[in-house]
């Protein structure tokens, strides 16, 4: 398919562009794959067609968006990608993964080709107080839980939204949910270059949140919050991340984390963590998750070499959760939990559930199960709120 | 009739004692005017006095600049106010009545004898970071800033000593003990200085960008990543480390730069360019091959700006050194083992590099120094959106302001090398100068009635 290339350039501003590289030079999988983001700008600039097809490596792309950080000319070229996976999504031409994906969240709300009853799965044992939320959304709440699609349907991902409810109900928070009414937030949707059910959910969603009138809302996923906070224009409403209420709560002492989850011989638990791009890099989020392991009892947080905003991708983003992308050997996880198991860490915690699921199941590939465990910071929060009680 | 003005001769300020305002005071002193040169720093000198070579002519630094130091230190028309500032600036019919605050060294300059003997004995030596080194220095809580400072007198850091912090410093205090002339007195304290001037030169400098502001480069996380500022000091032959290059205790062999650091970047708020990065670059280039014969020397360059007399030359000879010039502005810097790896596209391959350094070296951009909005209050100067001094017109009056007879020189207005900056220092002295002789002109004309 030949892309006219003129009209395109104009829009994203691609004439700002001065091929320094430094968006290639920082993308995390133009190392493993054909995927060039400097040199599609540079055709996008001098050519006046462009074959779409021809670029299958435009499916690797993670929308991590090292590269929109790092430009110097403010160029944005992870955007020229959505754009460039826009015109494939338009004339159907997608791999099939994600038609699949996308289709299933136009009709389920998830991209699972889950039922969107079965969205309530995630409160399995504790249905009161999602019946309870459910009715305060109705009501009119102060804080808005959304829960997210993958925390509601992947068992791996639940006992997150769990834990969260439970330090909700712990702390007494007037807090809403949405039950089988919350729809996927497009995040990703985007990122593959379905603008129009991008579109679409956006305005529905907003809809749903108006309806609940809360004023403030908080998520699972960082990938959420990315687009509630950018991209939904809720001007109204306050969006957090967990891990930034939670610091808050803990900060201003509503919140007491008092379980200790050293051993029994008072040996810390070496933790380190893994920054989400949509969290960290795309949001600058890096010290709340760190507070908030720090808060904990007998953890030791111990730092990887690269941290922050030099923290490596994951690859589980923008979409990459249903392509499997052009280099399937070398995930970038992989290198990750390696890095993370050379900290002589036991535990990898995280903050976003498609980084839980890609590390985790980089740690099985690589064989480090038994030295190396993935967890949610939500997961060590909930065991250090749990194991006084218990006792 | 204003006696005062028929009593005096007329005089200029120049705020700042870098080269610009050496070169302009120098320039009007020659001319037979009163200068008075105000430096915040205990010692003039400037940035300059910090490198250690200069391109493209790799004459020493403090070599060319410390005979100009000495002339304006012992020029009868030059009046040093040193560790000084200007607090306020009043316009006034025939120009202006300047305050300034010099601050009290807690040392007699008139008795000190710059022997040192007092830094010696001080309990804190070693102990405070010595900012002209930038860091990869210490000295004494009383301290002279470089060797060659004019004046050569010492000065007690308030923030330092320990006397002026706690109030005690053990049972005697050292430094005076020490010094044989009797010279450190405690008590000293601020003096206000009252001056009428018919005309200023604003002189005040630049500063670098914080190198954490591009948290990608691993600056403040690695020993082995430094600033440019940073290479000069320890290059120089009469710094710190007598000019030996050594990062963890060892002579680097895989050296890289990495230019356009913040700078050409309104991302980071700094859209211009730095003007001096490219040839400190090859003359830094240069410099390790000097000292390190078998180094791997890669400079990583968005483009070669190599516009200056001789400058384009001395590109070309660094370049036949066997220095790596890769077009790419690097991403990202992470450590692998005991080498950093700096991750790049080289962009003349198309393709994703990774190129493993012991010593990185960061080009920072030039920014307008932090006090730049303090000094333009005072004067009512205007600012360009860069930040820096606003010059009257960009061509044709470059070096006038937006008030009358306040003239600006150096990088306060932007970014420039030594050359450009004494060219322009000369123009502001030369604007000066013509305030001068219609004000003396105007009291000889009063005067005779």
């Amino acid at each position: 398919m030949a892309l006219k290339t003129a009209k395109m350039a104009e829009q994203l501003e691609l004439f700002g562009c001065i091929q320094c590289g430094k968006c290639t030079g920082g993308c995390p999988v133009a190392r493993k794959t054909d995927l060039n983001i400097r040199t599609l700008i540079y055709h996008m600039l001098v050519d006046s067609d462009m074959d779409v097809d021809l670029h299958e490596e435009l499916w690797d792309c993670t929308a991590c968006f090292t590269c929109v950080e790092r430009c110097p000319k403010d160029v944005q070229p992870a955007e020229l990608v959505i754009a460039l996976r826009g015109e494939l999504v338009e004339s159907g031409r997608v791999p099939e993964t994600v038609g699949t994906a996308l289709m299933s969240i136009f009709r389920q709300g998830n991209p699972s080709s889950m039922a969107r009853q079965d969205r309530e799965l995630w409160a399995e044992g504790m249905e009161e107080s999602l019946e309870r939320a459910k009715e305060a959304a109705q009501q009119g709440c102060d804080l808005l839980y959304f829960v997210g699609c993958i925390p509601s349907y992947d068992q791996r991902v639940q006992p997150v939204a769990r834990a969260l409810m439970r330090v909700f109900e712990k702390v007494g928070l007037d807090v809403g949910a949405l039950g089988t009414q919350e729809s996927c937030c497009g995040n990703e949707v985007r990122r593959m270059g379905e603008v129009g059910l991008f579109e679409m959910l956006a305005e529905e969603n907003a809809e749903l949140f108006r309806g609940v009138g809360a004023e403030r809302m908080v998520t699972t996923s960082p990938h959420c919050y990315n687009t509630f906070t950018k991209e939904y224009g809720l001007d109204d409403v306050e969006v957090m991340h967990y891990t930034q209420l939670l610091a808050r709560l803990i900060e201003d002492g509503q919140l007491t984390l008092t379980g200790n989850l050293a051993s029994e011989e008072g040996e810390k638990k070496r933790v380190t963590y893994h920054d989400p791009c949509f969290l960290g890099k795309q949001n600058k989020i890096f010290d709340e998750p760190r507070a908030l392991l720090e808060a904990i009892p007998g953890v030791e947080l111990v730092e990887m070499d690269r941290n922050r905003e030099r923290s490596l991708c994951c690859e589980g983003g923008g979409g990459r959760m249903w392509v499997e992308g052009t280099n399937l050997e070398e995930r970038l996880a992989f290198q990750r939990v390696e890095e993370a198991a050379d900290t002589g860490a036991e535990i990898l915690a995280v903050a976003c559930p498609f980084c839980l699921l890609t590390l985790e199941d980089a740690v099985k590939v690589r064989g480090l199960d038994d030295q190396l465990q993935v967890m949610d910071i939500m997961e060590l929060v909930d065991r250090a709120l749990d194991e006084e009680s218990e006792e | 009739m204003d006696r005062r003005a028929t009593r005096r001769k007329p005089a200029a300020l120049v705020i700042g004692a870098g080269i610009a305002g050496i070169q302009a005071a120098l320039d009007i002193a020659d001319a037979g005017f009163t200068v008075y040169l105000v430096e915040r720093e205990p010692s003039i000198g400037g940035r300059m006095a910090q490198l250690d070579k200069t391109f493209p002519t790799l004459d020493c630094s403090s070599c060319i600049l410390t005979p100009k130091m000495v002339d304006a230190g012992q020029h009868p028309n030059i009046e040093l106010m040193t560790y000084s500032e200007v607090t306020s600036v009043q316009h006034q019919e025939d120009g202006f009545r300047v305050r300034v605050r010099q601050k009290p060294r807690y040392v007699d300059i008139d008795q000190c004898r710059g022997c040192g003997d007092c830094a010696e004995a001080c309990r804190m030596k070693g102990r405070i970071v010595s900012d002209f080194d930038e860091g990869i220095a210490n000295r004494s809580a009383i301290y002279v800033p470089f060797p060659q400072a004019v004046p050569l007198k010492y000065t007690i850091d308030p923030d330092a000593c320990l006397y002026l912090t706690r109030g005690t410093c053990g049972r005697t205090f050292k430094c005076k003990d020490a010094c044989p002339a009797d010279a450190i007195n405690f008590e000293q304290e601020a003096v206000m200085v009252d001056l009428d001037v018919s005309t200023i030169i604003v002189a005040t400098g630049f500063d670098l960008i914080d190198a954490e502001t591009k948290p990608e480069y691993g600056y403040g996380v690695y020993p082995e990543v430094m600033t440019g500022i940073e290479f000069e000091r320890l290059s120089d032959a009469s710094g710190p480390t007598k000019g030996e290059v050594l990062v963890n205790g060892k002579k680097p062999q895989d050296v890289v730069f990495i230019k356009c650091v913040g700078s050409r970047d309104p991302h980071t708020g700094v859209p211009y360019c730095s003007r001096v990065c490219c040839m400190y670059t090859a003359k830094h280039a240069h410099l390790v091959r000097d000292k390190a014969p078998d180094a791997n020397i890669t400079v990583f360059y968005m483009d070669v700006r190599a516009f200056g007399k001789g400058y384009e030359e001395f590109y070309d000879r660094v370049k036949h050194e066997r220095v790596t010039y890769r077009r790419g502005e690097p991403s990202e810097v992470y450590r692998r083992g005991d080498k950093l790896v700096v991750l790049a596209e080289d962009t003349t391959l198309g393709q994703p590099v990774e190129v493993e350094a012991d010593l990185v070296v960061l080009a920072t951009a030039v920014v307008p120094r932090g006090d730049v909005g303090g000094v333009a209050e005072l004067l009512g100067l205007e600012r360009s959106p860069d930040g820096f001094f606003q010059e009257a017109d960009a061509k044709l009056r470059p070096v006038d302001t937006n008030v009358e007879d306040v003239f600006v020189a150096g990088c306060c207005q932007s970014p420039k090398d030594i050359p450009d900056t004494v060219g322009q220092a000369k123009a502001a002295a030369s604007s000066a100068l013509c305030v001068l002789v219609r004000a003396r002109e105007a009291m000889s004309s009063r005067a005779r009635g």
